[in-house]
Order: C-alpha cells, then structure tokens, then sequence
C-alpha cells in the first residue's frame, strides 16, 4: 500500500486521525510544514509546488519504508500537496507511529528532512510584488 | 534508420517553463546520453540550462553517461523544494 501520497485537495490533520493507530503504539509524532507569508526578506503571497509524480511516490514510499526499518515503525506516513497555496495552508504532513517516543520523533524528522532533498516536487514563490520564482534548492 | 532513436523528454519546473513546453520528443543517435540531449534542448530552445539536474530514465534515478535506448522517457529533474 503506497504511505506516501500526492494531493491537490487541501490536507485535513482530521481526516488523518486514524492513521498511526493500534494496540502496539504507544507514541505518535506528527509533523506539519505551512506555508508562510516570508522568505530570504521577501514577502510571499502564495506559493506553487509541482510535482513528478510517478517518481515522487516511488521516492517518498522509498523513504518511510527506510524509517520504518531504521526506527522500528509501527506505521509511516506522509502526503504531500501540490498546485496554489495560500499561506497558512498546509503543505505536508508526516505521521510515525511507535512504541516509544524517541523513535516516533526520529523518524518523523527523517523523513520530512528526506522527502525536501530527494522528492522531485518544486516549490514556485509568489511575491507581494508580483514577481515570481522556482526555489534553488540545495543543489 | 537502425542508429536512430526516438526518446520521449518530459519537463517540469524551471525546465518547462523555459522550454514553454510540458514534453517534447527528440530523434537522437544511437549511443546518446542525457548529457548529449541537455545540449540538444539548449540549442534548440536558446536557453542555457547547465548541469545542475539529476537524471530520471522511465521513472528511475539514472546517470548522465547513460546510453539511451528507442522509447525511453527522460526527465532532467532539477534540484528539488518540496516540504
């Protein structure tokens, strides 16, 4: 079952609630990226990521199956939004589930820090000047 | 006919953008490379692009100096910002 997914719908942390969830779990970390009105000095009005989707979900699966064996996962979980977004609007979220907390919270950080550096999805800024621009990225 | 090949290239981002295009197909020489395409795409479009991409091969992470073969579809996928 692919854990990582694309959208073009908003992210609700509601209708994420049951994942994560069992008898064995005893932490569940959970990490939201929003959009914000500033960058490097500029003031953003909204943004536009695009995505190479087929690959994407490769990687991003790629990734939480990673942190689920490194950090001995109960569950994984990741979805990601494409298209225009206004600020304050969510952009990502990562679920981990497991029995403790330290390994929920690592793994979380793990693949949020894996998904901005190997996932192809481009983030496009849109400035209160009307300029615009594609993000460099790390390189 | 047999030393030329038909590959497919699918753009995104600052890439499609500059190119104005979402895909394009290229006829290419038999032992072609991305790296070789790049060039093909720079001439063609006027632009310079460099080299600041990973490759991807029928969605699979590949290589600059991989021989391309008929059919194939080709993504320069510059540095990703996602999250």
């Amino acid at each position: 079952m692919n854990k990582f997914k694309i959208t073009s719908d908003i992210i609700e942390i509601e209708t994420n609630k049951s994942i994560g969830r069992g008898k064995a779990i005893g932490a569940r970390a959970l990490f939201e990226g929003i959009v914000r009105n500033s960058n490097e000095g500029q003031e953003v009005i909204k943004l536009e990521y695009e995505c190479y989707e087929s690959l994407a979900i490769k990687e991003g699966n790629l990734i939480l199956d990673e942190a689920t064996k490194q950090y001995a996962l109960n569950d994984a979980f990741c979805v990601h939004r494409i298209g225009s977004l206004e600020i304050g609007e969510t952009a990502v979220i990562v679920i981990t589930a497991s029995k403790h907390r330290d390994e929920a919270f690592r793994a979380c950080r793990y693949i949020i820090d894996e998904v901005k550096i190997r996932v192809p999805i481009w983030k496009k800024e849109h400035y209160i000047d009307g300029e615009s621009g594609w993000l460099k990225g790390a390189g | 006919m047999a030393d030329l090949l038909k590959i497919q290239v699918i753009y995104f981002a600052k890439i499609r953008e500059l190119t104005g295009l979402t895909q394009e197909t290229f006829i290419i020489k038999k032992g072609f490379t991305p790296s070789n395409v790049l060039g093909l795409i720079e001439e063609k479009h006027c632009i310079v692009l460099g080299v600041n991409f990973k490759i991807a091969i029928n969605d699979e992470f590949s290589d600059w100096d991989f021989e391309l073969r008929n059919g194939d579809n080709l993504v320069f996928i510059p540095p990703v910002t996602g999250g």
